[in-house]
C-alpha cells in the first residue's frame, strides 16, 4: 500500500541535510507551508539556501529560520514586504546572500527543473541589472537571456486536500508556487489543512498529482494570517 | 509655474479614471501596485475587462465588504479581493505563462521614469540599493502586448520623470506605449513622445517646461 503520510512536521522533515537548497511555496503568508519550516527551525541545520517568492515577514516561519541564522542565501523574486525586518537587516549586515529574480523567470526556472529542461531563453531581464553577465542571443530580433533551471534537494508545499497517494489540491491565490515547486525537487514534503481518502479527490481536479510529492502531513491550521 | 494657476492635476483617483476610459471590454489587464491598483475602481462592472493578478488570480474584482474578506484571496499586493463570476485560480507558472507568453491586452505599471524610446525604470532607485525586490515587473515589461505607465508627471521636487533616456536601472527596454500622468497623456512614438491630451488649462509649452524629453503634438 502507497501511504505517503507521516505522523509530524518534525518526521517529514527529519533527514534535510546541511547546504540544501530547499523550496518554500507560498506568495506572501498564503499558501506558505509554515509549519514544515518551523519544524526545519527545530532541526539547527545550517547553510541551507532557500528559494522562495517573499523573503519572510514577522519573526515566524522563514523569517526564524534566517534569523537563527540557517539560511546562507534566499533566491527570491520580492524580498522587500511590509514586516520583512529580519531579511533586510541580515543583507544590510551581509549576513545572508540574496539573489534576486524576476518572478516569472523564479517560477519558469523551476518548471524548466521538474520538466527536465537544463536551460532556456527569454526576453525578461534582457538588457537589465538582472540580465548582467547572462548569455545573450536576440531571436526574431529580440534579446533574450539565458536561463538555468533551478532545482531543490527538498520542496516544502502547502495544500488544502490531501490523499495517502499524494494528490493535492490548493485553495484559491494558496495555490501559487506550490505546483511548481512540487516539481522541482528531489523531495517533495506536503502539509495540507485536510486528508481525505484515497479515490475521493474527483480526478478532474487534482492540480499536483501524487507522482511528484513524496511525504505529507496534515496540519489542519486554519486560516493564514497575512500579515 | 504661473502657467499652471487655471491647470488642476489630477490626483491618483483622477489618473486612474483617465486610464480607465481608455480600457475597452473584454482586454485582459495585469495592474501593477500602486496607482495602477486603482484603475479596476473606475472601470464600470457593465464593461466586462479580466483582470489578472500575477500570484494567479484570473478575472479579480473589488475589494470585499469586511464581512466577507477571505485571507485566501489576494492579489498581487497582497490585499484581500474578490473573484468575479467566471474567474479562475492558476498557479505561477501558467500565470507567468500568460503573462510572458503574450496573452495580457494591457499592462499598467507605475514608473520613476520612462524614456522617449519607451525605457521604463520601476524597481529600484540605484544599483546599489539595498534588498531590491522586482517581483513580476520584468516579465510584466517584456511580456504584455501593451505597456501602459501611470505616474506623477515630475518628482516632488519638480523633477522631470519623462526623460530622453532614464537614469534609474531598467526594467525593460523599448516597451512602454502610452503614459498617462496627472497634467497629460503622451504616446511614445518612433518620434518620442506625442501629447494625446492635457488636463483643462494645460499648454503645450507648460507641459514641456516640465518634461525633458522633447514633446510635440499627437498627429
Amino acid at each position: 500500500m502507497i501511504d505517503k503520510f507521516v505522523a509530524s512536521a518534525l518526521e517529514a522533515v527529519a533527514d534535510v541535510r546541511d547546504g540544501a537548497t530547499v523550496l518554500i511555496g507560498g506568495f506572501g503568508q498564503v499558501g506558505t507551508p509554515n509549519h514544515l519550516i518551523e519544524a526545519l527551525c527545530e532541526r539547527g541545520l545550517r547553510d541551507l539556501t532557500v528559494v522562495s517568492n517573499n523573503a519572510g515577514t514577522g519573526t515566524h516561519g522563514l523569517a526564524r529560520l534566517m534569523a537563527e541564522g540557517r539560511v546562507r542565501k534566499v533566491i527570491c523574486s520580492y524580498p522587500r514586504s511590509r514586516g520583512s525586518v529580519v531579511l533586510e537587516e541580515l543583507y544590510r549586515e551581509g549576513r545572508i546572500e540574496l539573489e534576486v529574480v524576476p518572478q516569472g523567470t523564479m517560477a519558469e526556472r523551476m518548471r524548466a527543473a521538474g520538466a527536465g529542461i537544463p536551460a532556456f531563453w527569454t526576453p525578461t531581464a534582457a538588457g537589465t541589472q538582472l540580465g548582467e553577465g547572462k548569455e545573450v542571443r536576440a531571436f526574431g530580433g529580440r534579446a533574450c537571456v539565458l536561463e538555468h533551471a533551478l532545482k531543490g534537494d527538498v520542496a516544502l508545499i502547502e495544500a488544502w486536500e490531501a490523499d495517502r497517494w499524494g494528490n493535492l489540491t490548493y485553495r484559491m491565490s494558496g495555490r501559487n508556487f506550490n505546483p511548481v515547486m512540487a516539481m522541482a525537487a528531489d523531495l517533495t514534503i506536503v502539509q495540507t489543512q485536510h486528508r481525505v481518502e484515497l479515490g475521493e479527490l474527483d480526478p478532474e481536479r487534482v492540480v499536483t498529482p501524487g507522482v511528484f510529492v513524496d511525504r505529507v502531513v496534515h496540519i489542519p491550521y486554519g486560516k493564514p494570517r497575512l500579515w | 509655474m504661473d502657467m499652471l494657476v487655471e491647470a488642476a492635476p489630477l490626483d491618483r483617483h483622477g489618473m486612474a479614471r483617465r486610464l480607465a476610459a481608455d480600457i475597452p471590454e473584454g482586454w485582459v489587464v495585469n495592474l501593477g501596485i500602486g496607482i495602477p491598483t486603482l484603475v479596476s475602481d473606475h472601470v464600470p462592472p457593465e464593461r466586462e475587462v479580466i483582470f489578472q493578478a500575477e500570484n494567479g488570480v484570473i478575472g479579480v474584482g473589488p475589494a470585499p465588504p469586511p464581512e466577507e474578506e477571505d485571507p485566501w484571496l489576494i492579489n498581487a499586493g497582497k490585499q484581500m479581493v474578490t473573484l468575479r463570476p467566471g474567474g479562475s485560480f492558476v498557479s505561477q507558472s501558467d500565470s507567468f505563462a500568460l503573462i510572458r507568453g503574450g496573452h495580457l491586452d494591457l499592462c499598467v505599471l507605475g514608473a520613476f521614469e520612462v524614456a522617449e524610446n519607451g525605457d521604463i525604470a520601476n524597481w529600484a532607485i540605484s544599483s546599489n540599493e539595498k534588498a531590491p525586490a522586482v517581483g513580476g515587473a520584468m516579465d510584466l515589461a517584456a511580456g504584455a502586448k501593451r505597456l501602459w505607465a501611470i505616474m506623477e508627471h515630475t518628482t516632488k521636487d519638480g523633477r522631470p520623470r519623462l526623460v530622453k533616456r532614464c537614469s534609474y536601472p531598467l526594467t525593460a527596454l523599448g516597451v512602454v506605449s502610452r503614459v498617462y500622468t496627472n497634467l497629460a497623456v503622451l504616446d511614445v512614438t518612433p518620434e518620442g513622445f506625442a501629447v494625446r491630451d492635457m488636463i483643462p488649462g494645460m499648454t503645450l509649452e507648460a507641459l514641456q517646461a516640465r518634461t525633458e524629453a522633447k514633446l510635440r503634438p499627437a498627429a
